[in-house]
């Protein structure tokens, strides 16, 4: 405020900051501090208050407490129309364009200039936008591309990512990344929330790490940091969470006679073609796929939400064509979606959440048994540690949490087969490594388990053997031994390990424009 | 060319029926003509006023319940001050009346959004106390209206230079309400005012965080339907000659006809000529059923069930043109 010493001068500078949800504090004193130019990453586990600070700083909500100084002067920013004249814009976890307004309308309600824009959205790997195209019908992915190309065409003077690069093919990811760093090289400040410590590393300068509603440290990005940054996310869990990986894995082999599930040939419209693997009790079996290759229309048909247009499922050897959901559930297969609120009953308490599919189960008719619900209930939100500070609503959970609920139920409803889409998704790294321990164990149980993710680094630490998706078609079967991250990704472009000396195909495949032509 | 059907299409299979139904009319009754394409307009009038100020509220998200008790009011309102007054006078009445249904429906939106509670319950309320203010200010139909205002709709709209026989079928009627839903409607689709209304009928959160004033919105969009239901309300006193006090059949009527004109309940999506045109086809059919002598009670269920198969119909052909593989 007195001198030019602007280098050292934060631009974004936090300290303090409270906020309570009725008896629960979501952020107790919480302070950030961001110097022109860097890219800072903000970092805790689940429920420790990134997202209250993300909403505080961008005006969707306001403190109880705490002082935040813009460029040295104090602002009350009260909405984010007050936060974008302020220079501070997010890019939230959900996209921000209104699902019914074309793209062009959206930029004009925000006011976004149009050449800007599209000069971003082509630098961020998204060649031929069409602006007039409604939002609805654009994937997720580029979504939020796109919400990113709004924020960067107005040239904020601090970008707020929030889990930027969840849910984006790694080609888009790659762009993005690119396209943060520079940001921070030009003089405008990033603030960048991922689990991801990859991109922290590759990214950030500094980072800010939360625990509980406080902030627990600032240190410099430099190898080796993550070890550090890790203990204090977690404070004192960290001994437990780190032994989960794989032990019981060369078990599940042993079963051979009958699988449990057995996919031929599965074909869904243009979305799924000649889909067949198996699936055997006491096997966690991943599936890797880069965006839109037909994995959510395979999890969508295995859980009986949508028909297959062709093929068979057989469940212990009998063959299966589920109608409903309902089929799916009665033949012990249960579907955990990434998207927690398409699972969930956002409104409604954790037990009822939890109780909902073996208490609402149309063969049983009556009253509920309460008691035995309630024993039921409490001994899966034991096992999975949920925690139920704010057990009378769902939605008030951290997302961690809501995963934790909504994988909890189908274990009180004792399902044998569990399908995971994307578990992990938006879940910090504590809370990841109970849910691999999980899926472990449940496999430990003979029950068996499909796993859908889209991070390479978790079918080694899940998974027995993975399946990999490419164009509605699988390409690939590794036992988890030979799944490295570049065979992974290989195939995920299409690659199977049989081409690899073919040269001539290595040169004419252009996996990148296949993969969009194909989606 | 087929993202011109995917946004039109609903509003152009809607103006077919129309056109199928003018020809099914001239075929029921040969004598059809001019004339009663302007008892039509007018007949129509007051429902597309009332339609107009519902689909305003329900593009934003929201549900108005208290347009016909509105229109009521302000129609009553407006015939007793003309009552025995000059015909200048009426000059300050019209005015006086659209900004008392500006205000009055503002106040609808200011209620929802400080107090919280449901749109669905506060206009519910506002609508017993409309219809009770209605009552008090004339307890029975009576007062009158200015004699250049019911001539407003009468007749039919002479262009020079045209032949009687295309003029005969521009009631002036249809001019005026063209006239007045344009004036405000066009340069409202075109702002960042209009683009905000369908952005928090969409998604609130959505819209919240690309910074759209949330809860200024509303209130504009409750006034605008208060502007709407006032000029049916004049239009009520003008096509009558009195105001009435209890409310007509407009509230259902408004909602039936923004469904079939394509606008979804749920907010974000439709405009308002598709609900216009839905409006003509609703009262033709009417018109059609009666000429053909159908028992009135009858009438209403055949009303009832074209509505469903159009609206199912609809929405098969949406399903049909979407991709295979889609979310079901």
């Amino acid at each position: 405020m007195t001198t030019n010493e602007l280098p050292k001068s934060p631009l974004l500078d936090a300290t303090g900051v409270a906020k309570n949800y009725g008896a629960v504090a979501a952020l107790r004193n919480a302070s950030l501090s961001v110097l022109p130019g860097e890219v800072h990453a903000l970092m805790g586990a689940n429920g420790a208050g990134k997202s209250t600070l993300v909403k505080i700083l961008t005006g969707a909500i306001r403190a109880d407490a705490g002082r935040i100084l813009i460029r040295g002067q104090q602002l009350d920013v009260r909405s984010p129309a007050a936060a974008r004249r302020a220079g501070l814009l997010p890019v939230y976890q959900e996209p921000a364009l209104i699902p019914d307004l074309d793209v062009l309308s959206n930029l004009r309600l925000t006011g976004t200039p149009v050449e800007p824009f599209r000069a971003w959205v082509r630098e961020l790997g998204i060649p031929d936008l069409d602006i007039r195209e409604t939002a609805r019908h654009i994937p997720l992915a580029i979504l939020r591309v796109l919400d990113l190309a709004r924020a960067l065409a107005v040239e904020p003077d601090v970008l707020l990512l929030d889990e930027m690069t969840a849910a984006l093919p790694a080609n888009l990811a790659e762009k993005v990344l690119e396209v943060v760093r520079r940001q921070g090289d030009a003089g405008r400040s990033v603030i960048f929330i991922s689990h991801r410590f990859v991109e922290i590393s590759a990214l950030c300068d500094r980072a800010t790490v939360l625990r509980d509603g406080s902030t627990v440290g600032v240190v410099d990005i430099e190898p080796g940091i993550e070890e550090r940054i890790v203990e204090m996310m977690l404070g004192t869990r960290i001994e437990k969470t780190r032994v989960a990986a794989r032990a019981t894995g060369d078990i599940a082999a042993a079963g051979g006679s009958r699988p449990r599930l057995s996919v031929r040939n599965l074909q869904l419209g243009t979305k799924l073609n000649d889909v067949s693997f198996d699936l055997a009790d006491g096997e966690v079996v991943g599936v890797f796929a880069l965006e839109g290759q037909g994995q959510d229309e395979l999890f969508a048909a295995l859980a009986g939400s949508i028909r297959p247009t062709g093929g068979t499922i057989d469940v212990d050897g009998t063959p299966v064509k589920f109608s409903h959901p309902s089929d799916a559930i009665q033949a012990g297969i249960a579907y955990v979606p990434g998207d927690r609120t398409e699972a969930l009953a956002m409104q409604r308490s954790v037990r009822e959440n939890i109780a909902l599919p073996f208490s609402a189960a149309l063969r049983k008719w009556g009253p509920i048994r309460m008691r035995r619900e309630q024993v039921v209930v409490s001994s899966a939100i034991a096992r999975l540690q949920i925690d139920t500070r704010a057990q009378g609503e769902v939605q008030r959970l951290s997302g961690g949490n809501q995963q934790k609920v909504t994988i909890a139920r189908w274990i009180a409803a004792n399902a044998r087969t569990i399908l995971c889409f994307d578990p992990t998704r938006g879940i910090d790294v504590g809370t990841k490594q109970e849910i691999y321990k999980l899926l472990r164990e449940l496999a430990s149980q003979d029950k068996s388990v499909l796993f859908y993710t889209s991070e390479m680094e978790e079918v080694q630490r899940v998974c027995d053997r993975v399946i990999v998706i490419f164009g509605g078609r699988v390409v690939d079967t590794f036992p988890v031994e030979l799944a490295d991250e570049p065979a992974l990704m290989r195939a995920a472009y299409g690659l199977p390990r049989g081409a690899r000396a073919d040269v001539g195909i290595l040169a004419d495949v252009r996996p990148a424009s296949d993969a969009e032509a194909a989606s | 060319m087929s993202r011109f059907f995917r946004n039109q299409g609903w509003v152009a299979g809607l103006f077919a029926l129309l056109i199928f139904l003018f020809i099914v009319t001239k075929l029921i009754q040969p004598g059809y003509g001019s004339g009663d394409f302007g008892s039509l307009a007018r007949a129509v009038l007051p429902y597309a006023f009332a339609v107009a100020a519902q689909t305003v509220v329900v593009i934003a998200g929201g549900i108005d319940l208290s347009v016909a008790a509105m229109m009521a009011l302000t129609s009553v309102t407006a015939a007793s001050m003309m009552n025995g007054a000059s015909e200048e006078y009426a000059l300050f009445v019209v005015p006086f009346v659209l900004a008392m249904g500006l205000v009055l429906g503002a106040l609808n939106g200011i209620l929802i959004v400080v107090t919280r509670v449901p749109d669905i319950v506060v206009t519910l309320a506002t609508l017993f106390v409309l219809q009770g203010a209605a009552l008090l200010v004339l307890g029975a139909p009576g007062g009158a209206a200015a004699e250049w205002l019911k001539a407003m709709i009468t007749g039919t709209v002479p262009i020079p230079g045209l032949p009687d026989a295309i003029d005969a079928w521009l009631p002036k009627a249809l001019l005026v309400l063209i006239v007045c839903l344009c004036i405000i409607w066009i340069p409202l689709r075109r702002s960042r005012l209009g683009l905000s209304l369908y952005a928090i009928g969409s998604s609130e959160l959505a819209a919240f965080r690309s910074g759209v004033p949330v809860a200024r919105t509303r209130v504009i969009a409750y006034a605008l339907s208060g502007l709407f239901a006032a000029m049916g309300g004049l239009a009520l006193t003008m096509s009558t000659g009195i105001g009435a006090p209890i409310p007509g059949p407009y509230l259902l009527a408004s909602v039936a006809a923004v469904v079939l004109g394509g606008v979804a309940l749920g907010g974000g999506k439709g405009g308002l000529l598709g609900p216009i045109i839905a409006v003509f086809v609703l009262r033709l059919v009417r018109t059609d059923l009666t000429l053909l002598a159908i028992d009135p009670n009858v009438t209403a269920i055949i009303e009832g069930a074209i509505m469903v198969a159009v609206v199912m119909f609809g929405a098969f052909i949406t399903m049909r043109s979407r991709p295979a593989g889609a979310t079901p």
